[in-house]
């Protein structure tokens, strides 16, 4: 007996811990319950993480989650994460439910086990409806809207639980703090709670036998059984890695409760749930959104006062492999209804808000010298900011600031300007030249780098902006003319479609508009109007 | 048959020991992926969004060589995810004809506000009496270094300031 053992008993309970006595057929089949307990402990540490940089209020939430995403060093990494780790939970926690469910694990005298495992399900998804609104982008909000909607739906609560979560009105302020205080005060100590209840009570009725267990001598949980927990922990570990370091999680725009043009839809796993609502309509909706759903709570719940019989090999449960077959089976049918039939217009160019977005500020024919950079192939001889020394020299870090005439003079005959110079003459006209040369002198070392990372479509949109000239009419992020309407803040003025329909014959949306037409193919309106879109107000 | 056991207990401890450095070099592997990121998340420094910029403090034109004066002026501060346009000082000096100096406002010490005192042509601080002289310099107190000084900049008789440099130099 240690000196801290003799005062704590840690060293004791860890042991009694380790060498738990557990039934020789013990494999890996149970190493869900583990993993389910580890993601969990990792969702606690990210999100308190999050929080360190988090402010939970509509708009200050969005920004500083930009501020996580594109300036805190390893934000992306952390949010990652938190991200694929509740999916992943979700994944974790029904498959540790059906081996249960197959294994007939839930048996007398193991049936309030099952019935704490089954309210954890439903907290773990409580946690990804109220995790969803955070961000407070376009998708969150919509994705709430509905939610509450569907709380409201509920026959006499209805009211209530609309009230309680905030969503009486819209959803708003009310509703966020409501979504944030469950989200991270309540519902994780309640988690806490029921988890240590639940492994309190495996381990007081034992992990459930096999059929012949009780002929073979019992097994120690060290080392072999504890082995395999952590190396399936590992294994879930390292995949969630991998997918926050790969999978990026997008950000949309900002909510905004006038957009018109959005597909609400709620994250994968509640997806099935989604398309139910859809069969029932008019007074029977409560039937999808609160019947149904009640229902299928409750016979889970009773799963094991249903089920009474002998345990008996899993083999021979025939039975409880054609119920999970079904439930599979209507979930996924379900799911890829829900997905099949998700919008695909309007979203064809998609805007991470949690990349970094300096490029928005730059004006169109900047952004177009951004093009023209990049089609000239100028990166083979110039470094740009950070990046191995080239034949030219950095073009962010030129020691002494030419003027824009210099430099279109310098690009029609290098060696003219800079003796001696090997840089073959760009051949590119007077417009576009000046383009090239406004890109090049807003460079700096700080910037370049983001200023790279322009997308494709709003550096393609900005080439198609200079070659119509639109910047003769319109003004754009200071740049252009004031005889048309400005086009920052479009996006708060008018709709996609709008805009799409205007550019094909703008006299039949804005009468008496000196606006000619312009026929795009459909790939450049959808460069065009997204693009336009993301001018800031 | 005691020959044969014995082996088989062998093989047994080695087995233990396999599964134990296992089972050890996963945790390490999980606690450093989790701890590693997480320090360079809280220590590491966020990436700078704005560069530091010149703003205008005041009229140095009329100034009295000597005399220092402090001017307010506002300055964009960027404060996490948010870029705050805040009220700011600094004590300005005219120290011969071409130098102007501005002094951040806080004592080195532990950063009260100092102010100066005419009669004694000093600079006091009011906590822990730190006093420094017309250029900064420390005269007394705990103070561990002298004023720290912004970049200045006079044009057309405006005084423009740059970022808050830390002084070198000791007391």
């Amino acid at each position: 007996m240690s000196w801290l053992d003799h005062r704590t008993g840690i060293e004791t309970a860890i042991r009694n811990f380790l060498y738990e006595e557990i039934p020789a057929s013990s494999g890996w089949r149970q190493v869900f319950g583990s993993i389910a307990v580890f993601l969990f402990l990792v969702q606690a540490f990210t999100g308190a993480l999050l929080a360190f940089n988090y402010a939970p209020t509509p708009g200050d939430a969005y920004n500083s989650l930009r501020y996580i995403l594109t300036e805190v060093t390893g934000g992306h990494l952390i949010r990652g994460l938190h991200h694929w780790g509740a999916s992943m939970l979700i994944v974790v926690v029904v498959l540790h439910m059906t081996q249960v469910f197959l294994y007939g694990a839930y048996k007398k005298p193991r049936e309030a086990t099952w019935i704490l495992g089954v309210v954890l399900l439903l907290l773990t998804m409580a946690y990804g409806l109220t995790g969803y609104l955070l961000p407070w982008d376009n998708r969150a909000y919509w994705g709430t809207v509905v939610a509450t909607q569907i709380a409201t739906s509920v026959p006499l609560a209805g009211p209530y639980l609309s009230r309680l979560l905030g969503g009486e009105n819209a959803v708003g302020v009310v509703t966020f703090a409501r979504f944030y205080g469950l989200h991270v005060l309540l519902l994780p100590p309640a988690t806490g709670l029921l988890i240590a209840t639940h492994i309190y009570l495996v381990r007081k009725h034992g992990v459930a036998p096999a059929p012949g267990d009780e002929l073979l001598p019992k097994k120690k949980f060290y080392p072999q059984q504890a082995f395999r927990d952590t190396a399936a922990i590992f294994a879930a570990f390292a995949i969630l890695f991998v997918m926050a370091v790969a999978v990026r999680v997008p950000l949309e725009r900002l909510a905004d409760p006038t957009d018109t043009t959005v597909a609400p839809r709620p994250d994968w796993y509640f997806l099935f749930l989604f398309q139910t609502l859809k069969f029932f309509n008019g007074p029977l909706e409560v039937v999808g959104s609160v019947i149904l759903p009640g229902l299928a709570v409750l016979a889970l719940l009773l799963v094991p006062f249903v089920d009474r019989g002998q345990v008996v090999r899993v083999t021979r449960r025939t039975a409880a492999f054609g119920v999970a077959a079904l439930a599979l089976l209507g979930w996924l049918g379900l799911t890829v209804a829900a997905v099949a039939t998700t919008p695909k217009t309007d979203n064809t160019v998609e805007i991470d808000f949690g990349a970094p977005t300096d490029w928005m500020q730059l004006s169109p024919q900047e952004l177009a010298g951004v093009g023209y950079f990049r089609k000239e192939n100028c990166a083979s001889c110039h470094a740009v900011g950070a990046g191995k020394p080239r034949v030219g020299p950095d073009l962010s870090n030129v020691p002494i600031k030419k003027t824009a005439a210099w430099m279109i003079e310098h690009f029609k005959r290098p060696a003219a300007m800079v003796p001696g110079s090997s840089m073959p003459a760009i051949q590119l006209s007077n417009a576009q030249l000046n383009a090239l040369a406004a890109f090049l002198l807003k460079l700096t070392p700080r910037n370049a780098e983001a200023l790279s990372n322009a997308p494709d479509f709003a550096v393609e949109a900005a080439l198609l902006y200079q070659s119509k000239n639109c910047g003769a009419c319109h003004m754009a992020n200071g740049v252009g003319m004031k005889i048309g309407p400005p086009l920052n803040g479009l996006a708060r003025r008018r709709t996609k479609t709008w805009v799409a329909q205007h550019f094909a014959n703008p006299q039949a949306l804005s009468p008496g508009s000196i606006m000619p037409p312009y026929r795009f193919s459909s790939r450049e309106m959808d460069w065009m109007v997204a693009y336009l879109f993301t001018l800031p107000d | 048959m005691p020959a044969t056991e014995q082996p088989e207990e062998q093989a047994e401890v080695s087995r233990r020991g396999f599964y134990a450095a296992l089972i050890y070099g996963m945790w390490s592997a999980i606690v450093t992926a989790l701890s590693l990121p997480a320090a360079i998340y809280l220590l590491l420094p966020p990436k700078l969004r704005k560069a530091p910029e010149w703003v205008e403090a005041g009229d140095v034109s009329q100034l009295e060589p000597r005399a220092p004066v402090e001017m307010v002026f506002r300055q964009n501060r960027v404060d996490g995810w948010k870029i705050l346009s805040q009220k700011t000082t600094a004590w300005v000096v005219k120290l011969s004809d071409t130098g102007v100096v501005a002094f951040g406002p806080q004592c080195t010490h532990l950063g009260c506000a100092y102010h100066w005192d005419d009669s004694r042509a000093e600079f006091l601080c009011p906590c822990h009496t730190s006093i420094f002289a017309i250029d900064g310099a420390v005269v007394s107190g705990p103070a561990p270094r002298p004023l720290d000084r912004y970049d200045v900049r006079v044009e057309n008789g405006k005084l423009l300031l740059g970022p808050l440099r830390e002084s070198k130099g000791k007391a």
